[in-house]
């Protein structure tokens, strides 16, 4: 906001005119999951305009040709009866994003919830990599992070594929590095990420599952699906601060501590940023911290190796293994208000962004960015004569996730569950603001309040997914996810509302 | 942009190049250009009283507290938004600056309840303002707390109008406007529109107002609460530095803990990544940590 106030543009594409649109230049309210389309139009009216920048194209881009030849189909016409956004809009927004001296592409869960997620990703890469407005002070590509240490996880390893500081499991090199400190062999080949995990229960093939600080049996897409999943494992462990709905399912329940109030450590933010968490209160009754419940289940294990270490051990560790994180110390990390990775030895100041390396005048032998051509697909379901209204969800500013948190907190500003819908839709099936209807999608049906709300456009609805215990919105949600990312389409679904019949 | 013209430096950071030098009562003080005469007191160890600015937050001017006396200038200036400049001569401590410093501090502690201005007890002592000398009758406020939801409270009985709260709320931080001043003269209040309840008004509860407020008018619940009880002990509370849950921002939260409690949520002024604003869930959303109902 502060950027607004010093002059900056901003243009708004989202379904919703949210609160961030009202602070727009202008509002693109695309429809929902036309994200690959509107993107392929700027591209295209941008290299018809003649406003790429031929210099970085050539100089630290491949695929080039390949990529305007996708192009073609994507004129401005097209393009607004894709999206639904004019073409004057459209091109307005392309004009400004390629002319500016900097600019930023920054998104969220509305690119990546989708079944065609990694698509929508790429296409605004390609955008980036069309303007130059990648890998320099003030442009880039900004995913935002939902949580505090969505960022550290990935950082840290907690995905199937790698190891901490992004290095890659199947990689001997790489893997003899920890097996060297860990004093143990560790698995040659890839594990599989959550989505698959559920596929492999449903397969037979996992039968066990320890799940940390996740609370999958309320946030899944199809959520009825997951829970029966869940509940047909012969062990579920859960390690978490609250009995959740998945540790209600468990047979073991592991009393944690809170993170970033009660336990010593680090968290990493959208921006790479690395800062130390301390704890200001003692865990209550018998919760643990969740380092020494892992330690115990290692001694148990018999791995007597892993000792007692202090997060600060932990963190000198991690240090020694992972390049990116080797300069950053705890007191480094205290005085210097965090660090952002890659910082390789004491001497690095940190990097606030990354890709640098595409404006060196010499790329060191090094193949320049790829574009990517995509084919905008648009929602994996399509609204029908029986299910007629789109249904998409979300995130309110006082809530989070699904509730477990920010629920023991009384906010003045929390108005629920409600489904927001346009007072145009809501007048046409005879409904008033309050009243609540029956609400089914292809997979379940959930009754809950509506709330008419005329920054929503017709045809669309919207619901947050913080109040499971209220309403189980993710019965209603696909769990179409894609492949390559894993995640599920809970921004896409077809659905229909009825009034219910009064007795 | 071409690739010749690019570098990874900060186009926008110009590395200062010069400093300026001033005489502070009598003695040289260099600063770097663009700072201000507050900036360059503080930096020569001089406590300077202020109440209407903060460090996140642009000068109002409204207070009058932190004036200074420059030669050559007919009136006492204010040393919080002045920038310092070479050659300026700045008395901080003469007759003329202590008298209005204690005129400005009287004045306010006869009309409005000081009491929780705890910095401000500091500085009555140390220029000798004695606000009772105006009598019992000083006019006051004197209207009932405001109390319309669970998290915050305005008290303003405590109110000196220094225009923090609506700044914070605005331009300077929320850019949400649910408050602004209200009223001429006396009767003019910080208020929200047509002085609607908080819960029914723009607000959005990050509590960026309560974090600047410097006398308690705007105040968390739970300090209220504590201190109705007669429960409220910052000599007890302990400050811990740690980072939000709630997002991937990274805004730094300082927890103030009493009797193994956290009771409040601050954030540091001086923090690169929000400067000392949250948002709800930041200031607020703690209370999962001790909830009231058990921890299973």
């Amino acid at each position: 906001m502060q950027g607004l106030q010093n002059g900056a543009s901003m243009y708004a594409v989202d379904p919703r005119r949210t609160s961030s649109a009202k602070f727009a230049d202008l509002w693109l309210g695309l429809e929902l999951g036309s994200d690959v389309a509107l993107a392929n139009t700027v591209a295209n009216y941008i290299v018809s305009n003649d406003l790429h920048n031929k210099e970085f194209i050539a100089h630290s881009t491949t695929g080039f040709d390949a990529y305007v030849e996708s192009l073609s189909e994507y004129t401005l016409e097209h393009g607004e009866a894709l999206t639904g956004v004019p073409a004057a809009a459209i091109a307005e927004m392309a004009t400004a994003y390629a002319t500016a001296e900097k600019a930023q592409i920054l998104w969220t869960l509305g690119i990546t919830e989708h079944h065609n997620a990694v698509d929508n990703v790429l296409s605004l890469c390609n955008l980036a990599l069309l303007t130059g407005h990648v890998g320099r002070w003030g442009s880039g590509l900004v995913p935002l992070r939902g949580q505090n240490n969505v960022q550290g996880g990935g950082d840290m390893g907690a995905l199937p594929n790698k190891l901490p500081g992004f290095q890659n499991i199947t990689d001997p090199e790489h893997r003899g590095k920890f097996e060297k400190v860990y004093g143990k062999e560790i698995p040659a080949e890839d594990g599989i990420h959550l989505t698959l995990m559920f596929e492999a229960m449903e397969r037979g093939e996992i039968t066990a599952a320890y799940v940390i600080g996740e609370n999958p049996a309320d946030s899944e897409a199809d959520i009825a699906h997951a829970r029966k999943l869940l509940k047909g494992l012969d062990l579920l462990v859960v390690q978490d601060i609250f009995l959740t709905r998945t540790a209600e399912l468990a047979d073991v329940v592991l009393p944690a501590s809170v993170g970033w109030a009660e336990c010593d450590g680090t968290v990493t933010s959208s921006e790479r940023r690395v800062q130390r968490v301390r704890a200001a209160v003692p865990p209550p009754g018998l919760a643990r911290h969740d380092q020494d419940i892992l330690r115990d289940l290692a001694h148990l294990l018999d791995y007597p190796e892993w000792g007692d270490p202090t997060p600060e051990d932990l963190w000198e560790e991690l240090r020694s293994l992972s390049p990116l994180h080797g300069g950053m110390t705890y007191d480094r990390l205290e005085a210097e208000g965090g660090l952002q990775w890659p910082c390789p030895d004491l001497d690095h100041p940190g990097s606030p962004f990354l890709h640098g390396w595409l404006w060196e005048p010499d790329l060191g032998g090094r193949a320049g960015a790829p574009f990517s051509p995509v084919v905008a697909q648009g929602p994996k379901e399509q609204r029908t004569e029986e299910f007629p209204l789109w249904m998409t969800t979300g995130r309110s500013l006082d809530s989070y996730n699904t509730g477990v948190q920010s629920g023991q907190m009384n906010s003045p500003i929390r108005y629920g569950n409600a489904l927001d819908m346009n007072p145009a839709d809501a007048a046409q099936l005879n409904l008033v603001d309050g009243e609540t209807v029956k609400v089914s999608s292809p997979r379940g049906s959930v009754e809950m309040p509506i709330r008419v709300q005329p920054d929503i456009p017709v045809g669309l609805t919207f619901t947050t997914f913080h109040f499971p215990e209220l309403v189980d919105i993710n019965q209603l949600t696909n769990d179409a996810w894609d492949k390559r990312s894993g995640t599920a389409e809970f921004k896409a679904a077809s659905i229909r509302v009825e009034k219910l019949v009064t007795a | 942009m071409t690739i010749a013209e690019t570098t990874t430096e900060n186009p926008d950071e110009t590395p200062i190049e010069t400093s300026v030098t001033l005489t502070i009562n009598g003695s040289p003080v260099t600063v770097d250009q663009g700072q201000t005469v507050l900036d360059a007191c503080t930096s020569a160890g001089i406590d300077t009283p202020t109440l209407c600015y903060a460090e996140n937050l642009t000068p109002v001017n409204a207070c009058r507290v932190c004036v200074v006396e420059q030669e050559g200038s007919r009136t006492l200036v204010p040393s919080c938004s002045r920038k310092a400049e070479d050659g300026m001569e700045i008395q901080t401590d003469s007759p003329r600056v202590r008298h209005s410093r204690k005129m400005v501090l009287e004045f306010l502690g006869s009309g409005v309840d000081m009491s929780q201005a705890y910095q401000v007890h500091r500085w009555m002592d140390e220029y000798g303002a004695d606000p009772g000398r105006y009598g019992p009758e000083a006019a006051r406020i004197r209207e009932d707390v405001k109390v319309q939801d669970d998290l915050y409270i305005r008290d303003y009985d405590k109110c000196i109008l220094c225009y923090k709260c609506v700044e914070a709320c605005g331009d300077d931080a929320q850019m949400t406007f649910a408050i602004s001043a209200s009223g001429r003269g006396f009767d003019a209040r910080i208020s929200t529109e047509f002085d609607v309840t908080l819960p029914d008004s723009a607000c959005v509860y990050c509590g960026n107002c309560v974090g600047v407020c410097p006398t308690g008018a705007i105040q968390f619940k739970t300090e209220f609460d504590m201190r109705q009880a007669d429960n409220w002990k910052p000599e007890e509370q302990t400050v811990t530095q740690t980072v939000c849950s709630y997002c991937g921002v990274g805004c730094n939260l300082e927890l103030h803990v009493q009797d193994e409690k956290i009771v409040k949520v601050t954030s540091p002024a001086d923090h690169s990544v929000t400067h000392g604003h949250l948002c709800i869930k930041g200031r607020f959303g703690w209370t999962y940590v001790q909830p009231t109902i058990e921890r299973r």
